[in-house]
Order: C-alpha cells, then sequence, then structure tokens
C-alpha cells in the first residue's frame, strides 16, 4: 500500500457542528462527528464520522482511500465492496461508527511488498474490466468469496446442499452465482469469470 | 440521510426498555435494509441503538427432536452454511442462498430479514407519492399503478404490496417460532400469525410491538423438513427479488405423500401457505401430476389478480407444483 498518512483528517463532515448528545430515559445518543478507530489495511487510524457517515463515505472522505467506489450508493452494485473482519460487505450499507475497533481491507491493501494480489493479476491478465469503476469492488468479492467457498459454504448453484462445499468445485456458474452481488455495465462478466477462476486455481 | 444520534445497547434489557419509551428510536442490527429505507426516506427514526453487541442473540443450535434454534442476529450467510440448518431444513438453507447477494448475506441478521419492509417501488419512492405504508391515509399508488410485483391473495385497496423475504416463506412453511422479548417477559409467536395482512393498516407489517426484541428463530423438528425445496422465480437468474416463489416439504410413504407443506411468496403482504391444498395432497402419488395439480388448485379460489399480475396465478400453481415433486425427489 502506499505510504499516505490515513490519520485523522483536518476537514469535519458537515453537520458536525450541530446538536451532541441526548442523554434521556432512552440511553447515551451521540449526534455529532465524533471519532471512530479502525483498522484500515493493517494500520490502526481515526475518522471523524458522524452517526449517519456510512464506512464508504468515511474510507473516501475521511481517510481518503479513493479506491473503493460508490456506484450506486443503494446495496445494489457493489461497488463498494471491501472487507470487514475479513469478510466481504457494501461499505455504502454500514454505518462507520458502528465499526469501532474493526479491521477493513479496501483495495489499495491488497498488494503486498509491492506486488498485486492474484487476483489483481488476474483481472490484468485476462482483460476483466473496460472502464474499471467496478473493478476494485469485483476484486474485494472475488477474493473474500474464494474464501468463502474454501470454507465450504454452498450458494444457489450448489447442486447438494447436505455435502459441504469442496473449494475446488468453482465451476463458471458457481462463479457467476457468488459474484452476482457485483455489477459491470461494460458487461466483462466472461472476462471476470475467467480471472477469478484463474485465481481460484492458483 | 438525515441526522439522526446512535447508541449502543449494553444489554438485551436496556434495549427493551430505551424502545419502549422512545416512538422515534429504531433497533439497527445489519442495517441492509434500515439504511436503505432512511436514504429513501421511507424510516426517518430519530435514534438507533446498535444491537450487535448482544452477543447471546448470535449462536445456531441444533434442538433435540430435530429441530434448530436461529439466534436473531444470525446472518444469512452463517444460517445458509450451518450443517444442521442444511441437514434437516434444506428449504431454508435454499431460501437464504437464493436471496439478496453474498455481501449482503454477510450482514443481514436473520430476524432483520423477516423484518424487512417491501420492495414496493411506491414505497420506496423519494418522491412521496401516495402509500398507506409511508403516510397511512395518503391511499395507495399501486392499486390502480403499475401493479406487475404486487399481490394476488389477501390484499385490499389500502395495499396491494408483497412480503420480499424468501426465508420467511420457508419458515412459514415449517411452523417455526419467533421469539420475542418485551418488558412483561417472552412470548413465541407462531411464524403464520407473525405477519399481518394490510386490512386498513398496512403501515404494520407484523405484530409486534414498541419495547420488544425479537430473541431468536426457533424451528420444531418437522418430519417433512428433510425432503424440502424453496424455488423461486424472478426476472433475472441471480440478485432479485421473486416474482413468485414456493417453499415445499413432504414425509411420503412408497411414493406417495403422507404429509406436505407449501407457501408461496411474493403473491400476499405475508408469505402465504397453502393449507387447502396440503390437505388435499395426502395419499397423493408424487408423480401423479394431474392429481398434484387439481390438489393445488384448491388453494387458489380466493386468489384475485391486479391490472399487471394476473400472470401470477398460473406461475403460483406450477411454481407450488415443481417445488412439492423437487421436495419428493429428496424423500
Amino acid at each position: 500500500m502506499s505510504n499516505r498518512d490515513i490519520g485523522t483528517p483536518a476537514r469535519q463532515p458537515v453537520g458536525s457542528d450541530q446538536a451532541s448528545t441526548d442523554s434521556s430515559a432512552s440511553g447515551k445518543h451521540t449526534f455529532d462527528a465524533r471519532p471512530v478507530r479502525l483498522t484500515v489495511n493493517g494500520r490502526d487510524c481515526t475518522a471523524m464520522v458522524e452517526p449517519r457517515t456510512t464506512l464508504l463515505d468515511a474510507l473516501r472522505g475521511a481517510l481518503l482511500l479513493t479506491g473503493t467506489k460508490k456506484g450506486c450508493d443503494r446495496g445494489e452494485c457493489g461497488a463498494c465492496t471491501v472487507h470487514l473482519d475479513g469478510r466481504r460487505v457494501l461499505s455504502c450499507m454500514c454505518l462507520a461508527a458502528m465499526q469501532e475497533g474493526k479491521r477493513i481491507t479496501t483495495i489499495e491493501g491488497l498488494e503486498h511488498d509491492g506486488e498485486l494480489h492474484p487476483m489483481q493479476a488476474a483481472f490484468t491478465v485476462h482483460d476483466a474490466f473496460q472502464c474499471g469503476f467496478c473493478t476494485s469492488g469485483q476484486i474485494m468479492s472475488a477474493v473474500a468469496m474464494i474464501e468463502e467457498a474454501k470454507a465450504g459454504w454452498p450458494s444457489a448453484a450448489t447442486q447438494d446442499l447436505t455435502k459441504p462445499f469442496s473449494g475446488c468445485d468453482l465451476s463458471p456458474q458457481e462463479i457467476r452465482e457468488r459474484m452476482s452481488g457485483n455489477l459491470c455495465r461494460c458487461a466483462c462478466y466472461p472476462h471476470i469469470v475467467g480471472a477469478v477462476q484463474a485465481a481460484a486455481r492458483s | 440521510m438525515h441526522l439522526f444520534g446512535l447508541s449502543h445497547a449494553p444489554d438485551i434489557g436496556s434495549a427493551i426498555a430505551w424502545h419502549a419509551r422512545d416512538p422515534g428510536l429504531a433497533f439497527i442490527a445489519g442495517g441492509t435494509d434500515l439504511i436503505g429505507l432512511i436514504k429513501d426516506r421511507a424510516a426517518l427514526p430519530k435514534r438507533l441503538v446498535d444491537i450487535n453487541g448482544l452477543s447471546e442473540l448470535t449462536p445456531i443450535k441444533p434442538l433435540a427432536g430435530g429441530g434448530v434454534r436461529i439466534g436473531a442476529l444470525a446472518r444469512m450467510s452463517d444460517v445458509a452454511a450451518n450443517p444442521e440448518v442444511r441437514e434437516r431444513f434444506p428449504v431454508i438453507a435454499e431460501g437464504l442462498l437464493f436471496a439478496a447477494s453474498g455481501q449482503l448475506r454477510n450482514m443481514a441478521s436473520i430476524a432483520g430479514n423477516i423484518l424487512q419492509r417491501t420492495r414496493c417501488a411506491y414505497f420506496r419512492d423519494q418522491d412521496d407519492p401516495p402509500c398507506n405504508k409511508r403516510r397511512p391515509g395518503s391511499g395507495c399508488s399501486a392499486l390502480h399503478g403499475i401493479n406487475r410485483n404486487h399481490g394476488i391473495f389477501g390484499w385490499t385497496d389500502s395495499c396491494v404490496a408483497t412480503h420480499p423475504s424468501d426465508v420467511a416463506v420457508a419458515l412459514a412453511a415449517m411452523d417455526a417460532f419467533v421469539l420475542v422479548r418485551g418488558g412483561s417477559g417472552e412470548r413465541s409467536i407462531p411464524f403464520a400469525e407473525f405477519h399481518r395482512l394490510p386490512g386498513n393498516t398496512p403501515e404494520r407489517d407484523n405484530v409486534l410491538e414498541r419495547g420488544e426484541l425479537i430473541i431468536a428463530i426457533e424451528v420444531p423438528g418437522r418430519p417433512e423438513g428433510r425432503a424440502s425445496h424453496y424455488l423461486k422465480v424472478r426476472d433475472r437468474q441471480s440478485y432479485e427479488f421473486a416474482l413468485v416463489s414456493a417453499a415445499a416439504a413432504v414425509a411420503t410413504d412408497g411414493g406417495r405423500i403422507r404429509s406436505a407443506r407449501l407457501a408461496l411468496g411474493g403473491v400476499a403482504h405475508k408469505p402465504w401457505r397453502l393449507s387447502a391444498a396440503e390437505e388435499a395432497l395426502a395419499g397423493i402419488a408424487l408423480n401423479d401430476t394431474d392429481k398434484l395439480r387439481a390438489a393445488i388448485a384448491l388453494s387458489f379460489a380466493d386468489a384475485h389478480p391486479l391490472t399487471h399480475n394476473a400472470f401470477k396465478i398460473e406461475l403460483a400453481r406450477r411454481v407450488a407444483l415443481r417445488a412439492l415433486q423437487t421436495a419428493g425427489e429428496r424423500a
């Protein structure tokens, strides 16, 4: 990853000078911006967020990690996929303030010692993108998807749910089903499936 | 999104007490439906209480007698991957795996799944067209609008929306129970009674009261559980809500149905059990398609299509039949 400092940004989110806290009979609620501590790509950092700030907006706006993309902002396109404690999630549909202490990996954190992650390398070799807007989400999703398959998780394409799924059963049909939460408007799907299958075998 | 407050529930008792006292407060778990509703201004809570720290609500446990108890906060992907769920109730695992996407299944809780609100496009519309769910008393835009995705059973002029959950259809077929805790203790709600029909108060999707929290879903052992199947028909092959779906389960005797369970999704304000068909199916051979079809048809006497969804009646009959026969192949 880059050496960019991802510490507390100087700029605070909109509305951070508004209401503070509300200690009513229904608990102590924080309304204003406050710091949330996250471990992003292996580094401890702090982001100033309001309760309503999504993890996506915190990553892009507060921590300046713009590799994660905002597509639909409604949990429909998958462009904002990141890993939260090792699992793929949609960062546009979670609140940053609920992720205190969590471990987050974004596309910026996949490379290792200047070497591309095998999934990143497979996407370049297989020409698995055109405009590239969905690519970071596709890659983050695919990396975690292979771990899910290795853990024996079935999918809607799995024939026999009663048997453990074997990671080596990742057929193109399984990959398409497991990756259906990542849309590509350039429709590079055949090459994406090829890249994911190649990376899964490596 | 509008400005709202956030706190974290330290224990179940506090969460329930806060919720009971504060009509502006909403629980948040996975958030995959609630955050979308807030973005679409279909929910405007003043305060959210994060309940993800209530770790006693997470485990999935096998029950004596062949059942399972699924903690309210168990994630869809964990429930779908659970060995006991897959073996004892394939219909539940399939209901989960055919829903949403890998990312959303990692986030969404089982209790949040059955609490998700309708996908009716008028209800979700930020421009606030008449919708009795969104603004009680404002009318129903879907009744004479675009209603291809809407109900054929149990609707009223107040609301023609359908419930979007897949796994709820499987849980209804299995006669699961929703365990709920409130200020005066716990109650166990039979699944068929959990979701409501719209009547004149479609703003209420279910019978949960303020100050109540779902603790778990309990699925008792059922002789039909192992030979079960969830079949979902939709406009896209994956990552789409159902046009029509069916959860089917059978116990058999030498190729004949001893007992059957059948419920439909995508057709009503709640999972729609085909009770008349279930009764008539007993004794019919699984390969006697004509008799199976006739038995299923008994449950369609009260089906009423809207302007654009008459196709759902024939589609639902066929989906129910195929789900039943596929379940039978597992017996």
